[in-house]
C-alpha cells in the first residue's frame, strides 16, 4: 500500500488495540504482583492451626475459638518429628496487658512464641539478638519488642535493649527490638507486639498448659497444600479422633488469602484485557473496510494484473500479504506504545505495572490471525473479480 | 445474440493487423477473444498453436502472461510506481525468469521503446506518449508472441500518435506479430493487413499495398502541429 497517510490510519486501529491490551495487562500483572509481594511480607508460605469446635454447650450456644484447648505441645512435637512438608512450626499464646516502662504505659499484647516463629514470619530484628531454646526451657523472663511499643514507652533515641519493662506485674528484660514491618492488608498494626517465649507466658502469665495457636511455614509457597494436608492428619491421629469426627482444629494458610486476593484482580485483568481486545476487534473491522475500499479502487489495477498474467491466488495473497503487514506493522508500533505507557502508567499515577512476555506474544499473534482473518475476504473478492470487467471500470 | 458471427481469419507471425470496426462491430469481444481474456461460447481460437478453449481461468492468465502484451488506450500503469516497476510487473507473474534477471529485462525492454533514461519516473512525471511507451515496454518484457493494440493511440495527439505508430512499426519490422484494434482509418494505413469488422462479421480483410511509414510522416509534420 502505497497511500502512507491510509495505511497509517487503518493501522491506529491494531496500535491502539494492541497498545491498550498490553497497558491493561501491565497494569493487571504488576497490581497483582504488588498484592503478592505485600502477602509475602507476613510470610507467604505461612500456616496458622486454630482450636475449632463444633460443639455447642447450653442452648445450643457455640464455643467460640478463645477457651478451646484442643492443641497442645505434644502436637508440636508430633509436627516437628512427622511433618515432611513444613520447615518451622511454632506454638503461639497471647495476653494482653500494659506495658511499662518509667512512667510510660502502653497497652499492648504479649505473644508467646518459639525462636522459629521469626523464621514463620519472616521477620527480622533491627537491634539486639533473639531468644533461644534455653530461653524456651529455663521459661526466661526476656522479650523483642515490636516497634510501636518501643515508640510508646521508651523516649526517643533510647536504646530499649538491656533495660527491663514490665509487662502487666511481670519485669522482662528486653533483649531484641523487632524491625517495623507496618500495616497488614487488614490495616492492624503488626508492631504493635511483644514477643516472649512461650513457656514463660504460659507458666508465669496465663498459667495454662495447652496453646491457643500454631504457626508454621510450608516448605515452599507450592507445598502449602500439601503441607495442610499432612497437619490435618497428624493433628487427627494426635487428637485420636475417629474417621467421622469433625476437626478439632483448623488449618488455614496463607496462599488461600493470596488466591482470593489475586482472583480478584485477576478478574480485573480479564475485564481490562477484554476491553482491550474489542478495539483489537475494532481495529480488525477497519483493516477490512479498508481493505475492501482499496479492492473496489484498484479494480482496474486488478484488471490489469489479471491480464498481463496475475491468477487469482497471486491477487488474493497480495491483497492478504498487504492486510498481513499493516496489521504486524500496526502491532508493532503497538507493542513499542503499550510497553511505553505502562511506563508512563507507573512515572505518573504511581501504579506498579508488569509488561509480560505472554501479554506481548498473544497480542502479537492476535494481530497477524486479525490481519488473516479480516484481509482474507476482500482479497477473496478481489481475487474473484472478472478481468475484462475490472480492465473496463472506471 | 452473438456479438460475432462466423468469423474466421489466420494471422501469421510477423504480421501487423489492424481491426477496423465502428462501435459496435464487435471489436470488444473479438479483442478480448484474442487476448485470452473470454472464452467463445462457439468455435475455436489457436493461439500459437494452443487451443484456448479448454483451458481454466489460471491455464488462461499464465498463457496471457507468456503469449499475450497488452498495450491499452488509457496506458493503465500503476500510479506512483516506477517506470521499470511497471515494466518489471508481467515478470512478477511468471515464474521462470529468476528475480534477480527482472531488473536487467525491465531495463532493455525500456531502452528498445527509447525510455532508456526515464527508468525511475513514476507515470505522472511522464507525458501521455512516454507512458504509452512505459507501456509498450511492459507488453515486451515476457517476449510474448503476439501484442495486442487497444486503441492505444486513442489519447493521444497526432504527433504522439505517429511516434508510438512508428515504434509500433519497428517493432513489427524486428519480427513482432502485432495486432491493433483501431476505429481510426489513418492509423490503420500503418499495418500490413486490416480486417473490417461489422456487425459481428468480417466485412473486409485486405493486405495493405501502400504500407506508409510512420517515421516519415511524423517528420512530414509541421512543427506547430504540436499545438
Amino acid at each position: 500500500m502505497r497511500n502512507k497517510t491510509r495505511a497509517f490510519l487503518t493501522m491506529l486501529g491494531i496500535i491502539i488495540g494492541v497498545g491498550a491490551v498490553i497497558t491493561m495487562v501491565s497494569i493487571g500483572e504488576g497490581s497483582k504482583q504488588s498484592i503478592r509481594s505485600q502477602l509475602s511480607g507476613m510470610g507467604s508460605n505461612m500456616i496458622t492451626i486454630r482450636p475449632f469446635s463444633n460443639s455447642t454447650v447450653g442452648g445450643g450456644a457455640r464455643l467460640g475459638t478463645t477457651g478451646l484447648q484442643t492443641l497442645r505441645l505434644e502436637d508440636i512435637k508430633s509436627i516437628q518429628q512427622q511433618a515432611k512438608f513444613t520447615t518451622d512450626v511454632s506454638p503461639s499464646v497471647s495476653s494482653n496487658a500494659q506495658a511499662i516502662y518509667g512512667s510510660q504505659n502502653w497497652p499492648t499484647q504479649m505473644q508467646g512464641v518459639a525462636p522459629s516463629y521469626l523464621n514463620i514470619r519472616e521477620w527480622k530484628l533491627s537491634s539486639g539478638m533473639p531468644f533461644t531454646d534455653d530461653d524456651i526451657t529455663i521459661s526466661a523472663k526476656v522479650c523483642l519488642l515490636g516497634q510501636t511499643v518501643v515508640d510508646n514507652i521508651f523516649s526517643p533515641g533510647e536504646n530499649p535493649v538491656g533495660k527491663v519493662i514490665r509487662f502487666g506485674k511481670i519485669p522482662f528484660t528486653v533483649i531484641g527490638v523487632l524491625e517495623k514491618k507496618g500495616e497488614n492488608t487488614f490495616g492492624q498494626d503488626q508492631d504493635d507486639v511483644i514477643l516472649a517465649p512461650y513457656s514463660t507466658v504460659q507458666k508465669r502469665i496465663l498459667a495454662i498448659v495447652y496453646i491457643q495457636n500454631i504457626y508454621a511455614s510450608a516448605i515452599d509457597e507450592n507445598s502449602s497444600d500439601t503441607a495442610t494436608k499432612e497437619l490435618t492428619a497428624i493433628l487427627r491421629v494426635n487428637h485420636k479422633l475417629k474417621p467421622n469426627d469433625d476437626n478439632d482444629f483448623t488449618v488455614r494458610t496463607q496462599a488461600e488469602l493470596i488466591s482470593t486476593i489475586s482472583s480478584t484482580s485477576q478478574l480485573l485483568t480479564v475485564l481490562l484485557t477484554a476491553t482491550a481486545g474489542i478495539s483489537l476487534l475494532v481495529g480488525g473491522i477497519g483493516i477490512m473496510n479498508i481493505m475492501y475500499v482499496s479492492v473496489t479502487e484498484r479494480t482496474k489495477e486488478i484488471g490489469l494484473r489479471m491480464a498481463i498474467g496475475a491468477r487469482g491466488r497471486d491477487i488474493l495473497l497480495q491483497f492478504l500479504v498487504e492486510a498481513i503487514l499493516i496489521s504486524i506493522t500496526g502491532g508493532v508500533i503497538g507493542v513499542v506504545l503499550g510497553i511505553t505507557s505502562a511506563k508512563l502508567v507507573t512515572v505518573f499515577l504511581g501504579w506498579p505495572t508488569l509488561v509480560s512476555e505472554s501479554s506481548i506474544i498473544l497480542s502479537f499473534a492476535v494481530c497477524a490471525v486479525t490481519g488473516v482473518f479480516f484481509g482474507y475476504y476482500p482479497a477473496q473478492s478481489a481475487s474473484r473479480l472478472d478481468p475484462i470487467e475490472a480492465l473496463r471500470y472506471e | 445474440m452473438h456479438a460475432l458471427k462466423g468469423v474466421s481469419f489466420t494471422i501469421d507471425a510477423g504480421e501487423f493487423v489492424t481491426i477496423m470496426g465502428s462501435s459496435g462491430s464487435g471489436k470488444t469481444t473479438m479483442l478480448n477473444i484474442l487476448g485470452c481474456l473470454d472464452k467463445p461460447t462457439d468455435g475455436k481460437y489457436l493461439l500459437d498453436g494452443v487451443d484456448v478453449k479448454s483451458l481454466s481461468r489460471d491455464e488462461l492468465a499464465k498463457l496471457r502472461n507468456r503469449k499475450i502484451g497488452f498495450v491499452f488506450q488509457s496506458y493503465n500503469l500503476l500510479a506512483r510506481t516506477s517506470a521499470l516497476e511497471n515494466v518489471e510487473l508481467p515478470l512478477l507473474y511468471n515464474s521462470d525468469v529468476p528475480a534477480k534477471e527482472r531488473k536487467e529485462k525491465g531495463i532493455k525492454a525500456l531502452e528498445s521503446v527509447g525510455l532508456g533514461d526515464r527508468l525511475d519516473h513514476v507515470p505522472n512525471q511522464l507525458s501521455g506518449g512516454q507512458q504509452q511507451r512505459v507501456a509498450i515496454a511492459r507488453a515486451l518484457v515476457n517476449e510474448p508472441v503476439m501484442i495486442l493494440a487497444d486503441e492505444a493511440t486513442g489519447n493521444l495527439d497526432t504527433r504522439t500518435s505517429y511516434g508510438i505508430m512508428a515504434l509500433f512499426q519497428e517493432l513489427n519490422a524486428k519480427g513482432k506479430t502485432i495486432v491493433f484494434v483501431t476505429h481510426e482509418p489513418d492509423i490503420a494505413t500503418f499495418s500490413s493487413r486490416t480486417i473490417t469488422l461489422k456487425d459481428g462479421r468480417v466485412v473486409k480483410d485486405v493486405k495493405n499495398e501502400n504500407i506508409r511509414s510512420a517515421k516519415e510522416m511524423l517528420a512530414a509534420l509541421p512543427v506547430d502541429k504540436d499545438y
